[in-house]
């Protein structure tokens, strides 16, 4: 299928904090939009473990935050805004393994420390800006050749 | 190798989604880690697991996988099979262990 974008196409999504049970349902938004615009399946995947894993992180972590989609026919951009309680040591919490997340999230299957890692490996060009005390901004480019 | 030939050797319960039965699986993925699921399972992979809660069927979706084995006869929330229903994800539950599912998957694959 032809790639169909025509210039950027952009969107939002509100996330809620401790939200649970609506986790996903962001980054299932984004990947029907990709998939409804021809964006090839391997590039779709990396969007939605990138998105996921950085929708979860506002929810165990945050209050509340937004997801912003930029797609243009060279890429994806996907910008995560939250108001947290920041990131104290960015280098330690982009170590595969180290989690700050209580029991409770632990034994939901979260909390494995891979998150940040996970992020990273499957986008382009990831950038994370905190501020302790005020929030985190995550923002990723997965390129589409 | 499909989803729906394992069912007899694994004692499947399938819960959902009857028609994933006809995908192919490669293998499996042992895991109750969510992140480690969707770092490391492959395409095609059917997901053993002892989780049960909505976000295994998102994990699975968002993922491509098409299978999700939950162990040891753990009871899985009506809204979760509802979630998967709607998604496309085949929730199976059998009384044996992760360790007896895996063997036999491996077995079968072979
Ligand atoms: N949006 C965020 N706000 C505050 N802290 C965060 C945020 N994202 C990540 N962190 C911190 O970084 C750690 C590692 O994150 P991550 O790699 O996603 O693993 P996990 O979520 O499994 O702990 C978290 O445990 C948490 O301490
Ligand atoms: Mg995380």
């Amino acid at each position: 299928m032809p790639l169909n974008i025509d210039g950027c196409i952009e969107g939002s999504y509100q996330l809620i904090g401790g939200n649970f049970a609506t986790a996903g349902e962001a980054s299932t938004c984004l990947k029907l939009k990709l998939t409804e615009l021809g964006v090839a399946e391997t590039i779709i995947r990396r969007a939605s473990i990138a998105t996921f894993e950085a929708e979860m992180n506002v929810i165990i972590y945050a209050a509340a935050g937004w997801l912003h989609y930029y797609i243009t026919p060279h890429g994806i951009k996907i910008r995560i805004e939250d108001m947290g309680p920041g990131i104290e040591d960015i280098e330690l919490a982009m170590q595969e393994g180290f989690s700050t997340a209580p029991e409770w999230v632990r034994e939901l299957g979260w909390g494995a420390g891979m998150g940040l890692p996970n992020m990273k490996k499957n986008s382009d060009l990831f950038k994370i800006d905190t501020v302790v005390g005020e929030g985190t901004t995550v923002e990723m480019v997965i390129n589409i050749p | 190798m499909k989803l729906g030939d394992i069912i007899n050797d694994v004692s499947l319960d399938v819960k959902t989604c009857n028609v994933c039965l006809d995908s192919v699986i490669t293998g499996a993925y042992v895991s109750d880690l969510l992140s480690d699921v969707m770092a490391n399972a492959k395409d095609g992979n059917v997901w053993i697991t002892l989780q049960t809660h909505l976000n295994i069927v998102a994990v699975a979706s968002l993922k491509g996988v098409k299978g999700i084995i939950i162990v040891n006869s753990r009871r899985v929330d009506e809204a979760v099979l509802k979630k998967a229903e709607e998604e496309g994800v085949a929730i199976m539950v059998t009384p044996l262990s992760a360790f007896e599912v895996a063997g036999k998957v491996y077995q079968l694959l072979k």
